[in-house]
């Protein structure tokens, strides 16, 4: 079986992926790595970080590139001093969208917010800080949920509707008071449908959902990716 | 003997762990060469009890909380060239500025201190500054010039940073500072 290819260039370079891949893999797949904080191979996009805007030539839109499918003759900027910016803007609203202080986190060292927010020099936030004092959950016998410390990337509640199936996780409300909750948003002790996987765990990219009592480096888990992909794939059945 | 004219140099500590002037003095062997360009003209480790005028770099530790360490920042910024905000309290606020989560915050964390976990007869201090409703890290109220951020800032970052401004240079934090 062929599968039909597709021609474009990312960063001038000439490159060659499958029809209907998204920017994001087609970069990933040709060694050009984009910063994202949603994105996780294996789970659908959502687009939700907006990190991984990229240029694309003949456009004065910028465009999320993990979902935005290649086409043919396509030529696409990953870098510029724009796309620095944005992106440094970005990290600085997350940063101040709710309390994330970095020294009394279990994630520290370990977050993706964190490390991204070094990467790009974001040395200081220049929007006004908003201090949350959401309630964290610790009701549950391992898994801990501190909302203060979410950036709303839904990876977690990704993992739980696609890959374990139970879809205990989901959002509520809209905007700066959107929260993640379990079932019809009860405390996670109640939760009727959680299988206590842990994926949530795994995949939370930064310290908003923890195993109690487990070093975070050990919980996060960059191989739930391939797991994840084994899964989607079914590789094992050959 | 031709004596050259030294930058001057002043740190001041307001609501922090004074671990970001630890990471100062972990310079260690570094500190000779750095005293031979500048002279520290106010510190927590020098005996000056009013900040001088015309000071070329104050760096700057902790976060602002109340009025005392206000005006104080308000004094050194009018008096120096370059103010450095130094460490995640001064850049963030970091834990300091954690009682923003709630309301009333100055009256809170009395409250809790000096009444409610006291062994002894609870009374809450007069004679000392007033704290002020929010927390703030320092640009949020003056202009400041360069950060460093780090719970602590490693030596080494503080090194690179002083030798960058003393030489004149603008440092570049991308990918040398970390947060936490």
């Amino acid at each position: 079986m062929s599968v039909s290819t597709v021609k474009l260039k990312i960063n001038g370079v000439e490159v060659t992926v499958p029809e209907g891949t998204m920017i994001l893999k087609a970069a990933k797949d040709n060694g050009t790595i984009i910063p994202t904080l949603c994105n996780l191979e294996g789970l659908t996009s959502y687009g939700g970080c907006r990190l991984c805007l990229v240029e694309i030539s003949g456009s004065p839109k910028l465009f999320p590139a993990c979902s935005t499918p290649v086409s043919a003759g396509m030529e696409v900027t990953t870098e510029s001093d724009r796309l620095k910016e944005y992106r440094k803007m970005t990290v600085q609203l997350l940063l101040s969208e709710r309390t994330h202080i970095c020294s009394v986190c279990v994630a520290n060292d370990q977050c993706e917010l964190q490390s991204l927010a070094n990467q790009l020099g974001v040395d200081h936030v220049m929007f006004e800080r908003q201090w949350t004092n959401d309630e964290i959950d610790s009701t549950h016998d391992f898994l801990v949920i501190d909302r203060n410390r979410c950036i709303l990337c839904t990876r977690c509640i990704r993992v739980c509707d696609e890959i374990e199936g139970v879809h205990t996780l989901d959002l509520k409300l809209r905007g700066k008071d959107a929260q993640v909750i379990m079932d019809l948003d009860d405390h996670w002790v109640n939760s009727c449908s959680c299988t206590s996987c842990r994926k949530c765990a795994k995949v939370c990219p930064v310290g908003a959902i923890y195993i109690e009592g487990e070093p975070v480096f050990h919980t996060k888990n960059k191989d739930i990716a391939e797991f994840i992909l084994a899964r989607r794939n079914r590789k094992w059945r050959q | 003997m031709e004596t050259v004219e030294k930058t001057k140099l002043a740190t001041i500590w307001l609501s922090g762990c004074s671990g970001c002037h630890m990471s100062f003095l972990d310079q260690d062997e570094l500190l000779i060469d750095l005293a031979k360009k500048v002279q520290l003209v106010y510190s927590p480790i020098v005996d000056v009890k009013i900040f001088p005028e015309n000071v070329d770099v104050t760096l700057v530790e902790g976060a602002v909380a109340n009025e005392e360490q206000l005006s104080l920042l308000k004094q050194a910024r009018a008096q120096t060239k370059i103010l450095v905000s130094l460490g995640d309290c001064a850049v963030t606020g970091n834990v300091t500025a954690l009682r923003n989560a709630w309301s009333d915050s100055d009256q809170a964390v009395l409250e809790k201190a000096y009444v409610e976990t006291s062994d002894e007869k609870a009374l809450i201090p007069m004679a000392v500054p007033k704290l002020l409703k929010k927390v703030h890290s320092l640009h949020e109220v003056v202009k400041v010039d360069y950060f460093i951020p780090g719970c602590p800032p490693s030596a080494a970052l503080i090194n690179y940073v002083l030798t960058e401004l003393l030489a004149g240079r603008t440092p570049n934090m991308e990918g040398r500072s970390k947060y936490g």
